[in-house]
C-alpha cells in the first residue's frame, strides 16, 4: 500500500532529479524550444518541496493536489499548467483515502494523463510529454521499474518525430532529430516513483 | 557571457525594480510581478490586461498607461506568467466594466490565461479574451499549435486600449481587438540568435554569413536558413510572405520592429526597403512605426507587421497614448 509519505518521497525524489538534470533538460530545449525547461521545472519542484514541508497534506490525494497547485502557481509556460494538471487530477482521482494500492494509483494516474491530453490537445506521437506518460501508465500494472523503462523508451522514441504541439511545432520538419524535453522530464517524474519505493 | 546582470535568477525582479524607479506613474508590484497604471481602476472603463514572458521589452510592461494597457504580468524570460499574477492584475484594474485579456498564441500563455479567466470569473470579474496569432511563418493547421502572436500584439493593445479609453463596452473592445488581429500579419528574420540569462549562450547556432527566415520572438530558430541577404532582399521576402496571406484593399499600418540588437540606422534603412516593396505592390501606407517594440532579448534582426485598417481603426490608432514604450498626442 502507498501512503502519504510515499507520495511526499515521490515529489522529493522528482525535485532532486529535476535539479540534477536541469542543465540537460535546458540543453534539450535549446535546439527546438527556448532553453528554459530545466530552470522552470527546478523552480516549480523547489516550491513543491517547500510547500509539502510547510503545509499539512495527510493523504496521498492531498499531497498530489498541493503539489500540482504549487506547480501551476510557480512554473509558468506550458509546463506549469500541464504538470500541475497531471498531479492535481491524479490527486483528485485518489480521493480522500489514507492509503492506495498500486492498481488504484495506476488508475488515478491514467485519469491525470487523460486530463493533460485534453488540456494540451496532444496525442501520442505529437512529440510531447504524452509520449512518455502514456507508455508509463500502460506499463504501471507491471510495477514502477517497468513504468520507468517504458517512460524512458517513450522519451527516446520522440527523437525522430516531428513536433505538432508547443513551441517546437513552429520549426516543422526541423524539429526532427531532437529528443523532446517534455517527454524527458516526464520520464524523470516516473523514474522517481521507483526511487520513492526504495530503489 | 557578457550580460549586464547580477545573477540569472533575479533578472526579472531587478528589471521591475528599475522600471518602478524610472516610472512613478506605474504601480510596480515586484514581488507578485504585476505592473498597473497607478490611477486604476478607472471608473467605467474596460480594463486591458496582457502578459507573457519577459525578454520582449517594451512589450508588455512598457505599454501600460492611458490609451493602452491597464496592467501587465511579466513571466520569467520567455515563459508565460502564472494564473495568480493575471488574477491579481485583473482584480487591481477592474472597475466593474470588465477585463479583456490580450493573449499571444503560445501554448503556455493560452493555458495560463484560460485558468486565470476561470479564477477571475469566480471572483465576479467579467473577462473576455482575444488571441493574437499573426505570424505567417507558421502554417496554420490542426496539427500545430497554430500561428504565433508577434507584432500584431502592439496594434491590438493600442487600438483596443484607445477604444476602452473612450468608455466603449467590453463586447465592442473585444470585437475591435479581434478585428485588428484578423487584419494583421507578420514575418520575422534573425541575423543572430539571442542569449537567455538562464542558458548564458546563444539559443541556436547561426554561422556567420547566414540568416534565419521566419523566426518568432523566443530564440527558437526559424523555418529556413539561407545565405545572408541584403536589406532590400529581406524586405522583398518578408513583405511577399505577408501579402501571400493578406490582400489589403485599404491602407495599412506598418510596424518595422527590431528584435533587440539591430540599431535604428539599420531599421530605418530596412523600412525604406519595406516601403519600396509596398509601393511596388500597390499597398497604401497610412502610418509607419519603426523601432524596438516586440523584442527577443539581444537577437539581431527585424520583423515586418502589416495591419489593414479602416477609418475607425486609424482614428483609434492616432488617439493619445502615454506609456513608457509608446507615447504620442498626450
Amino acid at each position: 500500500m502507498l501512503d502519504a509519505d510515499f507520495f511526499r518521497r515521490w515529489m522529493t525524489a522528482t525535485a532532486v532529479s529535476v535539479d540534477r538534470e536541469a542543465d540537460r533538460l535546458t540543453a534539450l530545449d535549446s535546439p527546438i524550444g527556448d532553453a528554459d525547461h530545466g530552470s522552470n521545472l527546478r523552480r516549480g519542484f523547489t516550491a513543491v518541496t517547500a510547500a509539502l514541508e510547510k503545509e499539512a497534506a495527510g493523504t496521498p490525494g492531498a499531497v498530489l493536489v498541493l503539489a500540482g497547485s504549487r506547480l501551476i502557481s510557480t512554473v509558468g509556460g506550458a509546463s506549469g499548467p500541464l504538470y500541475g494538471t497531471l498531479l492535481r487530477r491524479t490527486g483528485k482521482a485518489l480521493g480522500e483515502a489514507a492509503e492506495v494500492d498500486e492498481a488504484g494509483f495506476a488508475e488515478a494516474l491514467r485519469v491525470g494523463v487523460d486530463a493533460v491530453m485534453q488540456l494540451g490537445g496532444a496525442a501520442p506521437g505529437d512529440k510531447t510529454m504524452i509520449d512518455s506518460l502514456v507508455p508509463a501508465v500502460d506499463a504501471l500494472p507491471g510495477g514502477f521499474r517497468a513504468a520507468r523503462a517504458a517512460a524512458e523508451q517513450g522519451a527516446e522514441a520522440t527523437t525522430p518525430l516531428q513536433a505538432r504541439k508547443g513551441r517546437a511545432s513552429y520549426l516543422g520538419e526541423r524539429s526532427i532529430g531532437h529528443q523532446d524535453p517534455g517527454a524527458t522530464s516526464a520520464a524523470l517524474l516516473i523514474a522517481a516513483l521507483a526511487e520513492a519505493d526504495g530503489e | 557571457m557578457r550580460m549586464l546582470i547580477n545573477v540569472p535568477e533575479t533578472v526579472v525582479a531587478d528589471a521591475l525594480r528599475g522600471m518602478a524607479a524610472a516610472h512613478p506613474e506605474l504601480a510596480v508590484d515586484v514581488e507578485n510581478r504585476v505592473i498597473v497604471r497607478r490611477d486604476a481602476p478607472v471608473a467605467g472603463k474596460v480594463a486591458l490586461v496582457s502578459g507573457g514572458g519577459s525578454g520582449h521589452e517594451p512589450l508588455h510592461g512598457g505599454f501600460v498607461g492611458p490609451g493602452m494597457l491597464s496592467a501587465a504580468c511579466p513571466g520569467e524570460v520567455f515563459t508565460s506568467p502564472v494564473p495568480d499574477q493575471m488574477v491579481r492584475a485583473a482584480a487591481a484594474v477592474d472597475s466593474g466594466a470588465g477585463v479583456l485579456f490580450v493573449v499571444k498564441n503560445y501554448t503556455g500563455d493560452v493555458l495560463n490565461f484560460d485558468m486565470a479567466a476561470e479564477l477571475a470569473e469566480d471572483e465576479g470579474i467579467r473577462v473576455a479574451k482575444v488571441l493574437v496569432d499573426d505570424d505567417v511563418a507558421v502554417t496554420d493547421s490542426l496539427y500545430t499549435a497554430g500561428r504565433r502572436g508577434t507584432g500584431a500584439t502592439l496594434f491590438v493593445e493600442k487600438i483596443a486600449g484607445a477604444a476602452a479609453e473612450e468608455r466603449q463596452p467590453l463586447e465592442r473592445v473585444e470585437a475591435l481587438a479581434r478585428q485588428v488581429n484578423a487584419n494583421t500579419r507578420s514575418f520575422g528574420v534573425a541575423l543572430s540568435a539571442c542569449t537567455t540569462p538562464a542558458k548564458g549562450s546563444p539559443t541556436f547556432d547561426l554561422p556567420p554569413g547566414e540568416l534565419e527566415l521566419g523566426v518568432g520572438i523566443h530564440g527558437e530558430p526559424g523555418r529556413e536558413r539561407r545565405a545572408m541577404m541584403t536589406s532590400g532582399e529581406i524586405a522583398d521576402f518578408a513583405v511577399h510572405a505577408i501579402l501571400e496571406d493578406l490582400t489589403p484593399r485599404n491602407p495599412v499600418l506598418v510596424l518595422v520592429n527590431g528584435m533587440g540588437a539591430t540599431p535604428l540606422l539599420e531599421l530605418y534603412g530596412f523600412n525604406a526597403e519595406v516601403q519600396r516593396v509596398l509601393t511596388q505592390r500597390g499597398v497604401a501606407v497610412a502610418r509607419t512605426l519603426v523601432g524596438n517594440y516586440v523584442t527577443s532579448l539581444d537577437m539581431a534582426g527585424a520583423s515586418v507587421t502589416l495591419c489593414q485598417i479602416d477609418e475607425e481603426l486609424l482614428r483609434l490608432w492616432d488617439a493619445p497614448v502615454k506609456t513608457a514604450g509608446l507615447r504620442w498626442g498626450a
